[in-house]
């Protein structure tokens, strides 16, 4: 006769008290199958912690992106924002959905090249470009967003000695009634740095001043703000037609659109409160519509969203290590995942179900990782199903930054599948090996040899 | 070990302490040991009926019931003698 399935003994206390109607509900569901494929299987094959990706989830998020906009404004254009996640893979989808590239340094602009991006179609973001960076975008003719004076001058400089005309646009920042204000990158609107740098611009006349460009936060819970900032970059657009009657030709909103995640603090789940793309959407074609364009001399609207349309795409599995209790009694539960791969479980309640299915019991419970390291923390409190060790967890929505901002520390990175449309996995970035590690390490001849 | 004088356990898994007051809810496999510590079953014969029932090994069937015991102990549902905490 086979034996039943264990489930660890547990007891709760009732507490009495008014319900809380706002309570987060116990993740009771489990997510056995991703896209059809059996989280258990994925294990069993690919190892554990894995990340998944979605490729179906990531087509049919930025069809709906684009959907919204284009059905509000009659030009838009998508560019993958590199810094999201630039496993290739991943670029590659967005850039088969039609997007541009979106970069912010050398490595990434040379990797969207390597992908066979045209650089005519690649946006050339960030504060750091070297001279050989902006030669590069230069003779391809790439999109060139000026963030300070130093940079303009030295696109001048080398447009005067390739004799060439560089397609460049301004980055401006601005107060759109949010707080924190990002002013660090680009020129200011109110106190007139903005003006003075498309001034210079329009003066030197060794550019081409295409377009206009701001990024006015991250993760923003405001659609209205991107109302206002349209309404600002309309403003430049239509001065410097007034002044040089020269047509700015595309206003590019930059990125910022929160996910569904929820962050840590918020009161509600991301998924009940973030605003959608429609309503992103709505405020930002509602003020260029509105603002003094001629119907036929609209410019073009350019969105550089990352991690709106990829952080649902991704998930990351993990296994218990083990279950203890702190010295208050507290249910502690150790995976395999830690902070090293999950950066942004520093910023969200990132919702965690089990892999396979469970009673009703749950307790609540602090999430380890498994570093030795104090802050390696996944969730600080959330009410799980009564995990065994070996059991496997699922990590929701996980695309965005993980993939690029993880760490080589303590352990090694794992691999990364995609799950294609029909159903077949693929590994996209393979698990890191010691070898790769000390290939890129050399020791000096004298500490070769060592006795302990 | 025993259960305190007076604790109410039901089949389905509430617990209700008369002295305290506090009620609890208990998983299944822990209404079984509590059914059978009221039995006065020991660790060894709780365990061995645990074991042939449930698909688990017996160092994690220790260390849950160990921490079983000890919440059981923190909320004052049972006695545990000196003899059988040595």
């Amino acid at each position: 006769m086979s034996k039943m399935r264990y489930e660890r003994p547990a007891i709760k206390k009732l507490e009495t008290g008014l319900p809380n109607k706002f309570g987060m509900r116990t993740e009771y569901e489990p997510t056995t199958h991703i896209d059809g494929v059996a989280v258990n299987d994925l294990v069993k094959q690919y190892g554990s912690p894995l990340f998944v990706i979605s490729e179906r989830i990531i087509r049919s998020t930025i069809k709906r992106a684009r959907k919204a906009f284009e059905t509000r404004y009659p030009k838009v254009q998508f560019a993958w924002s590199y810094k999201t996640n630039y496993l290739n893979a991943v670029c590659s989808i967005f850039h088969q959905e039609g997007s541009w590239a979106e970069v912010v340094s050398g490595f990434e602009y040379d990797k969207a090249i390597s992908l066979g991006v045209d650089g005519k179609k690649i946006i050339f973001n960030g504060p750091e470009k070297s001279v050989e960076d902006l030669t590069k975008a230069i003779k391809n003719d790439s999109l060139i967003h000026i963030d300070h004076l130093d940079e303009l001058y030295t696109i001048s400089e080398l447009a005067e000695k390739h004799k060439s005309h560089p397609r460049v646009a301004i980055r401006v920042n601005m107060d759109t009634g949010v707080y924190p204000m990002w002013d660090r990158f680009g020129f200011n609107y109110e106190n007139g740095q903005a003006w003075d740098a498309i001034n210079k611009v329009m003066h030197s006349e060794r550019m081409e001043l295409v377009g206009l460009h701001c990024h006015i936060g991250t993760f923003m819970l405001s659609p209205y703000a991107y109302g206002i900032a349209a309404s600002k970059l309309a403003e430049l657009a239509l001065a410097v037609e007034q002044k040089f009657k020269h047509e700015i030709r595309y206003i590019d909103l930059g990125g910022g659109f929160a996910s569904k995640n929820t962050l840590k603090g918020a009161y509600l789940p991301g998924i009940d409160t973030n605003p959608t793309f429609d309503d992103f959407a709505e405020a930002i074609s509602t003020a260029l519509l509105n603002s003094n364009f001629k119907q036929d001399k609209l410019p073009l609207l350019i969105l550089e969203t990352g991690r709106a349309l990829i952080d649902d795409a991704g998930y990351l599995l993990g296994s218990v290590i083990s279950n203890k209790r702190s010295s208050t009694g507290r249910r502690n539960t150790i995976l395999d995942v830690g902070v090293n791969i999950l950066f942004t479980s520093f910023w969200y309640d990132h919702k965690i179900t089990p892999a396979q299915s469970f009673s009703q019991y749950s307790e609540d419970t602090c999430v380890y990782g498994p570093l030795c390291m104090n802050i390696d923390v996944i969730r600080e409190s959330t009410n799980l199903p009564l995990l065994n060790r070996g059991d496997h967890v699922v990590i929701h929505s996980v695309g965005a930054y993980n993939m690029t901002q993880w760490m080589q520390f303590i352990s090694l990175r794992p691999n990364v599948v995609l799950i294609d449309p029909e159903e077949k996995t693929h590994v996209i970035r393979l698990r890191e090996t010691l070898d790769n590690m000390n290939s890129m390490e050399k020791v000096p001849a004298h500490l070769e040899k060592f006795s302990i | 070990m025993k259960l305190r004088k007076n604790v109410a356990v039901s089949e389905v898994g509430l617990i209700f302490n008369p002295v305290t007051g506090e009620s609890f809810s208990v998983n299944p496999i822990g209404v079984e040991i509590l059914e059978l510590i009221r039995e006065e079953k020991d660790q060894n014969q709780i365990m061995q009926v645990l074991l042939e029932k449930y698909s688990t090994d017996q160092a994690t069937l220790e260390n849950d019931y160990a921490d079983f015991i000890d919440i059981l102990n923190h909320h004052h549902l049972i006695e545990i003698h000196e003899e059988t905490k040595d």
